[in-house]
C-alpha cells in the first residue's frame, strides 16, 4: 500500500496498536500516515450509510479518517501524532458517546 | 398567471405552515420569503414539540399547544410520507431536568399554577424526583435534583419540518418565491397589493408571518405587531450511538444520533453571532446533566432570533381597518405547526378568525396597559 | 479591552512564517498560532526534519521545498511567541481568539489578526471518489513529507494544476513512478492559456520549471492522458481503477491508488465566521476575502495573507505576508506611511513578478464542469452523504442558496463543517438556478471552527451556578 523510502535514523520507533494489531511507527509520523505504511487504509464506515472510508485529505479537512484512540471516538488520524502504546480502533456507525 | 386567494408573508416555520393550511383549503397561495441569509427563526428551533410549562397564566394559549400536540402525529404522518423523508416527529413525553433545588421549587410551582389554571383533570404533568429520573433517561449526572414530566411532551427535526411544508406547498401548487423581502402592504380595493423591490401580487387575504418582519409590514394593513428579538443559541454535536429517545428542555438526542444543547435567553437585539461564554453555559449544564458528553465533540453552534411577544404568549390577529389582513406571531413554530395548519389556516380561510381567536389580539396589551 | 499581543496570526505556512519573522523586526509583539505541531504549512511541512533524516525524501521534494528551511529558522530565532498545536476555534469581531491546545481551550487578545490559513484542495466529486484508495495528490504529497511514504503498487494522478505534474515527478525521483497520469485539460484550453504567456514570461521560472517536470515524466515513461474527461472511479469497497473518456473513447486504467487534484482554494473559514466581505474570483473559480492594497480585509484589525486571500502559490505568500504587515505596523503606528511604503516595496515587487503566472495557470487549468457541477448520484457532501442531485433537488423546491439547502438536506453539517461540500453546493445551485457562485453565496460559519469536546468547552463557564440557573 505505502511504503518508507528509507530507514530513518533520525527519529525513534513506536509501537502502538490497531484493533489489537502492533503497529510500528517513527515517531512524528501521524497515526494515518502510520496505518497507511502498516496496510491499513479504511479506518471507519459512515454513520449514514455504512460505507467504509479512508484518509482522504491528510491535512484536517475532510474528516475521512476519525478513529477511536484510547477509546475516545472521532479523532482524526491525519492530526493525531503515535504516541507509545496508543490504542488505535476503527469506527463504525454513529460513534461518540458510548464507552 | 392565475391570481392567488392569499399571499403569505414569510417562508419559515410559521408562515410555511400557515400557507400549507391555507393551500391544503384549496387556496392558491404565494408565500413570499428572504433569501439564503434571512434572520431565520426556523434554523435555530430546538425542535421541541413542548406541552408541559405552555401557557403559564393564559389558559386559552396551554389548550393551543395541547391542541397542536394533539393534531401532530397526523400531522407528522401526512409531511412525512409526501416528502418521503422521516422528519423525526416522537411522542416520548419530555423532561425538564432540574440542578439544583431551587429550580425543582421554582417548576413545581409553575406546575401548580398551570394544575390550577386548568381545573379539575385539564393537566397531567408531574413532579419526577431523581431516582424516577434516573429510571425515565440513562446517565443522569450527581448535578439533577429532579424534574418535571409532560406526558404529551415530544420533539422533531425542524429544519425537515420546513422542507417538508415547502414540500406540502410544491405539491399543492403553492407558489414559492425566495429572494422576495417585502416592502410595504397597500390596499387595492377590497384586496390588497404586496410590493417587493420587483414585483406587485394582489389577493383578497394576507397573513404576515413574517417574524421580526412584521413589525415593520403591520402598520401598512392596520396591525400591530409587537414583537422583539430574543437570541437563542444552540450547540449540536457530532453523531452518536442512539442512547435515550426522551427529549430535554436543554438537551435532546435527535433521530441522526447528534445531541442538540440549548438553550439561552439574550436581549441582544438583532444580533445572531454565537458568544464564547453563553456556548460554555450551554456546554456546562449539559456536562453537568448528562457527564457522559464531556467527551462528544460540538460540531457546530449557532445563534437565531427568537420572535418574542411582550407577555411570550402569541399575537393572531385580524386587522380591524382591513379586512382579511392578518397577523401571526409566535417562538414556537415547530410545538404549533400542526395547530397553525390544521386549527389557524382553516379559520383564515372560511372568515372565522377573529371569534376563534379573540384571546390571542395584541389588542391585550392595550387592555393591560388601561 | 487590554491586548494582549500587537498581532495575532494564524498559520505558520510561508504568509504567516514570513509575517511572525517581519512583524517582530518591526517591534510588534507577536503570537503564531499553528494548528500542526511543526511549522512550515502545508507547503513547508516536516522541513525542519526531512533533511538530515531522510535523504531520499529530501531530494525527491527538491530545491522549491528547501525554501521553507530559511523562513521556518527565521521565524524560529525571531521574538515570536510561537504556539504549535493551537486549533483556533473562534475568533471574534473584538478580536479574541479561542484556540484549543493541549487538551485545553485559551484566549488571547490583539490588537491585529492577520489570517495565514492558506488554501485547501478544490473538493474533486466524480464518482467514486469517497472509496477507499481514493486520496488527493496533496495528501500523498504530505505522506512524502511527514514520513518519507510512497504509495507502492499502480498509482494513478488525475485531474489537472501544478500540483498534479510536481508530485508525478518527485514520485519518480522517489523510484516510484505512477503508472499514470490522467490530465483533464481540454486541448483547447492550450490554446486559450497562449494569450497569458507573454505576461506570464516574466515568472519565466514556472514556466520552465513545468517544463521539466513534463520531460521527467517523459523519460522515465510514465504514460500520460491527456484531454480526459468523465472520470469515475472503479471498484468495490476498494478503488481499483480509474475510468475515463478520451478522444471519443472509453478508457480504464487499473490502479490500487487514485489520486484526485484540481487545484487549490482559499480556506476561507475564518473570514466567514467574521462576516468579512467576500466574492468570487471567476478566474480562480471560487470565493476570497475582500483585500485591500494591504491585504486589509472589510473589517477593520483584520488582514489576510497568502493563499487564504486568493491563489497566488507559496512564494506569493511570503511576499504578502510581508507587505500585509507593512501595512499592519503602519495601522498600528510603527511605521510611518512613507516608512511603510519603503518597506514594502522590494516585496511588492516580487509580489507583482511571482503572480503574473497566475492568469496563464488559471485558464489553462480551470477546473471542468463535471468537478464543478457533478452527475446527480454522485455524492458532494462526504460526511451526510448528500448526493449533487438532492442539492438540485432542494433549489428546484425554492432554496435561494447553500444555507437553505444546508438546512433541507443536512449538506455540511456532518464533522467537516461544510468545508469540502461547500463550494461544490454554491456551484451546483447557482448552475440550477441560472445564476453564479458569487450571487447565490456561501455557508454561514460558525464557531466552533474545528469540533471541540464539550468537556472543554464547559471548562469556559467559569460561574457554574449560571449553568444551573
Amino acid at each position: 500500500m505505502f511504503r518508507r523510502l528509507e530507514e530513518d535514523a533520525g527519529r525513534a520507533p513506536v509501537r502502538f496498536r490497531f484493533e489489537g494489531r502492533e503497529i510500528e511507527a517513527y515517531e512524528g509520523d501521524t497515526l494515518a500516515a502510520a496505518l497507511a505504511a502498516a496496510g491499513a487504509l479504511s479506518l471507519r464506515d459512515t454513520p449514514v450509510s455504512g460505507a467504509p472510508r479512508a484518509p482522504y485529505c491528510m491535512m484536517g479537512v475532510c474528516f475521512d479518517c476519525l478513529v477511536e484512540v484510547d477509546g475516545r471516538k472521532n479523532c482524526q488520524a491525519c492530526m493525531t501524532v503515535v504516541e507509545p502504546g496508543m490504542e488505535v480502533r476503527r469506527q463504525t456507525g454513529g460513534d461518540g458517546a458510548e464507552a | 398567471m392565475k391570481s392567488h386567494d392569499a399571499i403569505v408573508v414569510g417562508g419559515g416555520l410559521v408562515g410555511s405552515a400557515v400557507a400549507f393550511g391555507l393551500a391544503e383549503k384549496g387556496l392558491h397561495v404565494a408565500v413570499l420569503d428572504e433569501g439564503d441569509v434571512a434572520f431565520r427563526a426556523s434554523r435555530g428551533n430546538f425542535g421541541l414539540v413542548w406541552v408541559q410549562s405552555k401557557g403559564d397564566g393564559m389558559q386559552a394559549y396551554a389548550e393551543w399547544t395541547g391542541r397542536s400536540a394533539d393534531l401532530w402525529p397526523g400531522f407528522a404522518d401526512t409531511l412525512s410520507g409526501e416528502l418521503g423523508v422521516d422528519i423525526g416527529y416522537r411522542k416520548p413525553g419530555g423532561l425538564h431536568l432540574c440542578l439544583s433545588e431551587k429550580e425543582l421549587e421554582d417548576r413545581k410551582a409553575l406546575l401548580h399554577r398551570m394544575h390550577n389554571q386548568a381545573g379539575e383533570g385539564g393537566y397531567d404533568c408531574r413532579v419526577l424526583d431523581r431516582a424516577e429520573v434516573a429510571d425515565m433517561v440513562p446517565g443522569i449526572g450527581e448535578a439533577v435534583v429532579g424534574a418535571t414530566y409532560g406526558p404529551h411532551d415530544g420533539h422533531a427535526n425542524p429544519l425537515y419540518l420546513l422542507r417538508a411544508l415547502h414540500n406540502g406547498l410544491s405539491l399543492r401548487g403553492a407558489d414559492y418565491r425566495p429572494n422576495a423581502r417585502v416592502e410595504r402592504i397597500a390596499r387595492d380595493g377590497s384586496a390588497y397589493a404586496v410590493h417587493t423591490a420587483t414585483e406587485r401580487l394582489v389577493a383578497p387575504k394576507v397573513v404576515l408571518a413574517a417574524g421580526l418582519g412584521s413589525r415593520r409590514l403591520g402598520p401598512d394593513i392596520g396591525l400591530d405587531v409587537p414583537v422583539a428579538p430574543l437570541k437563542g443559541q444552540i450547540l449540536v454535536t457530532e453523531r452518536c450511538p442512539q442512547r435515550f429517545a426522551m427529549p430535554t428542555a436543554f438537551v435532546r438526542q435527535t433521530e441522526e444520533g447528534s445531541y442538540l444543547l440549548g438553550d439561552s435567553h439574550e436581549d441582544v437585539g438583532f444580533d445572531v453571532t454565537s458568544s464564547v461564554d453563553v456556548i460554555g453555559q450551554i456546554a456546562a449544564r449539559a456536562v453537568r446533566s448528562f457527564p457522559f458528553l464531556n467527551d462528544v465533540r460540538v460540531v457546530r453552534g449557532w445563534g437565531a432570533l427568537r420572535i418574542m411577544t411582550p407577555d411570550g404568549f402569541p399575537v393572531y390577529d385580524e386587522s380591524e381597518t382591513h379586512p382579511g389582513a392578518y397577523s401571526v406571531s409566535c417562538h414556537s413554530g415547530v410545538t404549533l405547526a400542526a395547530a397553525h395548519a390544521l386549527g389557524l389556516a382553516p379559520a383564515i380561510a372560511d372568515d372565522r378568525f377573529r371569534e376563534t381567536f379573540a384571546a390571542f389580539t395584541a389588542r391585550r396589551f392595550d387592555v393591560s396597559q388601561a | 479591552m487590554t491586548a494582549d499581543y500587537d498581532l495575532a496570526i494564524i498559520g505558520a505556512g510561508p504568509a504567516g512564517l514570513a509575517a511572525a519573522g517581519l512583524a517582530a523586526e518591526l517591534g510588534l509583539t507577536v503570537a503564531l498560532l499553528d494548528e500542526q505541531e511543526r511549522p512550515g504549512g502545508q507547503i513547508y511541512r516536516a522541513i525542519e526534519t526531512v533533511g538530515a533524516s531522510r535523504p531520499l525524501a529530501a531530494k525527491a521534494l527538491g530545491p522549491d521545498y528547501e525554501r521553507g528551511r530559511g523562513l521556518v529558522d527565521a521565524m524560529r530565532a525571531a521574538r515570536v511567541d510561537y504556539l504549535p498545536g493551537a486549533v483556533v476555534w473562534n475568533v471574534s469581531r473584538e478580536l479574541a481568539v479561542n484556540f484549543s491546545r493541549q487538551g485545553g481551550s485559551r484566549e488571547i487578545r490583539a490588537r491585529h489578526v492577520l489570517v495565514a490559513t492558506g488554501a485547501m484542495e478544490r473538493p474533486v466529486p466524480v464518482p467514486g471518489w469517497t472509496r477507499p484508495g481514493v486520496m488527493t495528490v496533496g495528501a500523498l504529497q504530505i505522506m512524502l513529507k511527514t514520513s518519507g511514504l510512497v504509495a507502492d503498487g499502480r498509482v494513478v494522478l488525475a485531474g489537472s494544476g501544478p500540483l498534479l505534474l510536481l508530485l508525478a515527478s518527485q514520485y519518480v525521483e522517489a523510484g516510484a513512478p505512477p503508472a499514470a497520469v490522467v490530465e483533464t485539460v481540454p486541448r483547447a484550453r492550450y490554446v486559450e492559456a497562449l494569450a497569458h504567456l507573454p505576461k506570464a514570461l516574466r515568472a519565466a521560472g514556472y514556466l520552465a520549471k513545468g517544463v521539466r517536470l513534463m520531460r521527467t515524466l517523459a523519460r522515465a515513461g510514465v504514460p500520460v492522458y491527456r484531454g480526459a474527461s468523465d472520470l469515475s472511479v472503479e471498484g468495490g469497497e476498494r478503488a481499483t481503477g480509474l475510468a475515463f473518456r478520451q478522444g471519443g473513447r472509453e478508457r480504464r486504467v487499473e490502479a490500487d491508488l487514485v489520486a484526485l487534484h484540481q487545484g487549490v482554494v482559499p480556506n476561507q473559514q475564518i473570514t466567514r465566521l467574521l462576516g468579512c466581505n467576500h466574492v468570487f474570483d471567476d478566474g480562480q473559480r471560487c470565493f476570497r476575502p475582500v483585500l485591500d492594497d494591504w491585504f486589509a480585509t472589510s473589517l477593520d484589525g483584520v488582514s489576510v495573507a497568502g493563499d487564504g486571500g486568493g491563489i497566488g502559490g507559496a512564494v506569493a505568500a511570503e511576499h504578502a505576508g510581508r507587505v500585509a504587515v507593512c501595512g499592519i505596523a503602519h495601522r498600528l503606528g510603527a511605521l510611518s506611511e512613507p516608512e511603510r511604503d519603503a518597506r514594502a516595496a522590494p516585496s511588492r515587487a516580487a509580489l507583482d513578478r511571482d503572480l503574473a503566472v497566475r492568469p496563464f495557470l488559471e485558464t489553462l487549468y480551470r477546473p471542468p464542469r463535471e468537478v464543478l457541477e457533478p452527475a446527480d448520484d454522485v455524492l458532494v457532501c462526504r460526511c451526510e452523504e448528500v448526493t449533487a442531485g438532492a442539492v438540485r433537488g432542494a433549489a428546484a423546491l425554492g432554496c435561494p442558496g447553500p444555507n437553505q439547502a444546508k438546512s433541507f438536506l443536512r449538506c455540511g453539517m456532518g464533522p467537516c463543517q461544510g468545508r469540502v461540500c461547500g463550494p461544490v453546493v454554491s456551484e451546483i445551485i447557482a448552475d440550477a438556478l441560472g445564476s453564479d457562485p458569487g450571487a447565490v453565496g456561501y455557508y454561514r460559519i460558525r464557531p466552533p471552527l474545528k469540533p471541540l469536546t464539550l468537556g472543554e468547552l464547559a471548562a469556559l463557564d467559569t460561574d457554574t451556578e449560571s449553568g444551573a440557573a
